[in-house]
């Protein structure tokens, strides 16, 4: 299949991105640190790098003042006195409708869906992607191709079906519905990641393996897993990001009580009643966006794989 | 493996057993997931189903009534808009940052750091951030008349003329890191002799990148091409965060749509009808792609 091949060829190009990134440049270094042609260089990555950065900024800034100073100044200022009661406010008092108890119930919330979704889609993705790597079974790929061409479709032409089964099997508006629905909308991705990765193994273990009296099982415990820990990470990585930024699902298939944090964060910012703390809206922000940010910083050159494979994700 | 198997075997179906029960989630998303819901969803929007789906049949009622609603009109426009723009935009800036980072800078690892981090943020706080920073009274706007440019009006999202520009400078500032990644891939891909051979000929850099770089690059800019052009389709999110739509419906867009007319406004055969037209967009875009690339290669 067309798109399968292309795919393939996009995840190699990923791959390729990440070792080239990890090589870095190569050759001599410039000599002349201040020839005319490095201050232009720098200058303009410097400039790039400071309106990238500047958001960051704002929201830290915001998120430690106090508002009579926010009113009186402006956002770039740097706070004259830091006050961290806009984030005690965030996470514990902030209100979305009747509940006045914070960000901490989404950021639990968040927490209760993310883990389990991203333990069962990656045991998943994993096994499949292992099937269709070592034990090719007539049809497989064609089911493979309708699920990477599943990767193109929007969600919204999806998500009502998928609506009508979970209240068939009761669990609309669960925890256990959110799970399951990320680990749908992961299969794609994850199952091309992990084929790859599996298919990129020497077949000569995998046979003596199979020689020496392995099954199925028993090689993908013991042979497989064990083997390829880092696309373990890039898995998780991907899912860790993707599944705490998602805003779609959570609205449309948990309910108030279970609403994910990025929903919350949207209902407590986007709220009509009341005065606007944007101090407090910024400390909330930021609060979501910690997660994935530490994920990012922590994970370095693995993330830039992860979301790079995650990009054609739906 | 399995396809060559002897003949003479008593039964197909149970070889590799174990396999086909594991590979059981994989079809089952596959067939019921992904091609049975897409399929439900496209047949249902010839009904006129309501608040639940109706098998009552009104042929393209809903898809006229669809291109007939300003709204719907209103989001075609401002996808368009947002879509032409968005690409044309990351590319070049993807393209520039990453020709930039080509030329064996120092501090490689922290610029790309620097550009990639909005990359792992939420559309949602994204969108947030930028409404702070686009906010009239606070914002960049006041911030420049506060130096003494009183005259200067930049209030993108409560001007509904403008107001998809600003939703696209929030867009461009989470996507563009992505688009730089892989254009420094694609840079790196490149041949170092190709280098030599323009600079002993005196060809100039920029002449170089337009005419020898950027067309071996093809394949490179497609791939990207495809990927920001899906996620264009899904915009969601961002509108919701930064101005849910407003003002008025000036940045509404498919997606919402689609959502609205779902889930608040109980027309189902609405949100059928217009998120078919999504899958009809994106096919637009994939299946040419997918044609061009493979069409002429014949394999598994």
């Amino acid at each position: 299949m067309a798109s399968i091949s292309t795919l393939n060829t996009a995840a190699a190009s990923f791959d390729a991105v990440s070792s080239q990134l990890a090589s870095g440049p190569s050759g001599r270094k410039p000599r002349r640190i201040f020839a005319p042609r490095n201050i232009m260089l720098y200058g303009a990555l410097t400039v790039a790098a400071l309106y990238y950065l500047l958001p960051l900024y704002v929201m830290v800034v915001t998120s430690l003042k106090g508002m009579p100073e926010i009113r009186l100044g402006n956002i770039f200022s740097p706070p004259m006195e830091i006050t961290f009661e806009p984030w005690v406010k965030a996470w514990a008092q902030a209100c979305t409708g009747l509940n006045c108890d914070g960000l901490s119930r989404g950021f639990w919330n968040s927490v209760r869906i993310l883990v389990p979704s991203v333990v069962v889609s990656i045991a998943i993705a994993s096994v499949s992607g292992y099937a269709l790597a070592n034990w090719r079974f007539k049809g497989a790929e064609l089911f493979f191709s309708i699920l990477i061409i599943g990767a193109f479709i929007p969600y919204q032409v999806m998500i009502y079906p998928i609506v009508i089964v979970l209240r068939e099997l009761g669990i609309y508006g669960t925890l256990t519905g959110l799970v399951i629905v990320h680990t749908i909308f992961g299969m794609p991705i994850l199952t091309l990641l992990f084929r790859n990765y599996f298919a990129s193994l020497p077949v000569e273990l995998f046979k003596a393996a199979r020689i020496d009296g392995a099954g199925f099982w028993q090689i993908y415990f013991r042979i497989m897993l064990p083997m390829s820990l880092p696309i373990f990470v890039v898995a998780m990585i991907l899912q860790v990001t993707g599944i705490w930024n998602d805003f779609l699902f959570g609205v449309v298939f948990t309910r108030p009580d279970t609403y994910p944090m990025t929903v919350q964060l949207n209902n407590i910012v986007n709220s009509v009643q009341g005065v606007k703390e944007y101090n407090v809206n910024m400390a909330a922000t930021l609060l979501t966006g910690a997660v994935p940010l530490i994920v990012y910083f922590l994970s370095g050159r693995l993330f830039v794989r992860g979301i790079a494979a995650g990009a054609v994700k739906g | 493996m399995a396809a060559h198997a002897p003949t003479g075997r008593p039964s197909q179906l149970f070889r590799n057993l174990n396999a086909k029960i594991a590979s059981i989630p994989m079809m089952l998303v596959a067939l019921v997931i992904f091609l049975g819901g897409t399929l439900w969803t496209v047949f249902y929007s010839f009904t006129n189903s309501r608040l639940l789906p109706r098998l009552n049949f009104v042929g393209l009622d809903q898809y006229e009534r669809l291109w007939a609603s300003s709204r719907w009109m209103i989001s075609i426009q401002n996808l368009a808009i947002y879509g032409i723009l968005s690409l044309i935009f990351s590319l070049v800036i993807g393209f520039i940052l990453a020709a930039l980072m080509d030329q064996k800078i120092r501090f490689e690892n922290a610029f790309r750091t620097i550009f990639l981090y909005p990359f792992a943020l939420s559309f949602i706080v994204t969108g947030l951030v930028w409404q702070w920073m686009l906010n009239p009274e606070f914002g960049i706007q006041s911030v420049i008349r506060s130096l003494g440019w009183t005259s200067f009006a930049f209030d993108p999202l409560y001007d509904p003329d403008i107001v998809i520009y600003g939703i696209l400078i929030a867009a461009l500032w989470q996507g563009t890191g992505l688009v730089m990644c892989l254009m420094l891939a694609g840079l790196r891909g490149i041949d170092e002799d190709i280098w030599k051979a323009t600079r002993v000929d005196g060809i100039p850099m920029w002449k170089t990148y337009l005419l020898i770089i950027i067309p071996m690059m093809r394949p490179v800019f497609i791939t990207t091409l495809v990927i920001i052009a899906s996620g264009i389709v899904k915009v969601y999110d961002l509108v919701v965060a930064q101005t849910s739509g407003g003002p008025g419906n000036a940045s509404e867009v498919p997606a919402k749509y689609v959502y609205d007319y779902m889930f608040q406004a109980q027309n189902l055969g609405q949100g059928f009808a217009a998120s078919t037209m999504m899958l009809l967009t994106v096919a637009i875009i994939v299946v040419p792609w997918a044609y061009l690339e493979f069409g002429g290669r014949k394999r598994g």
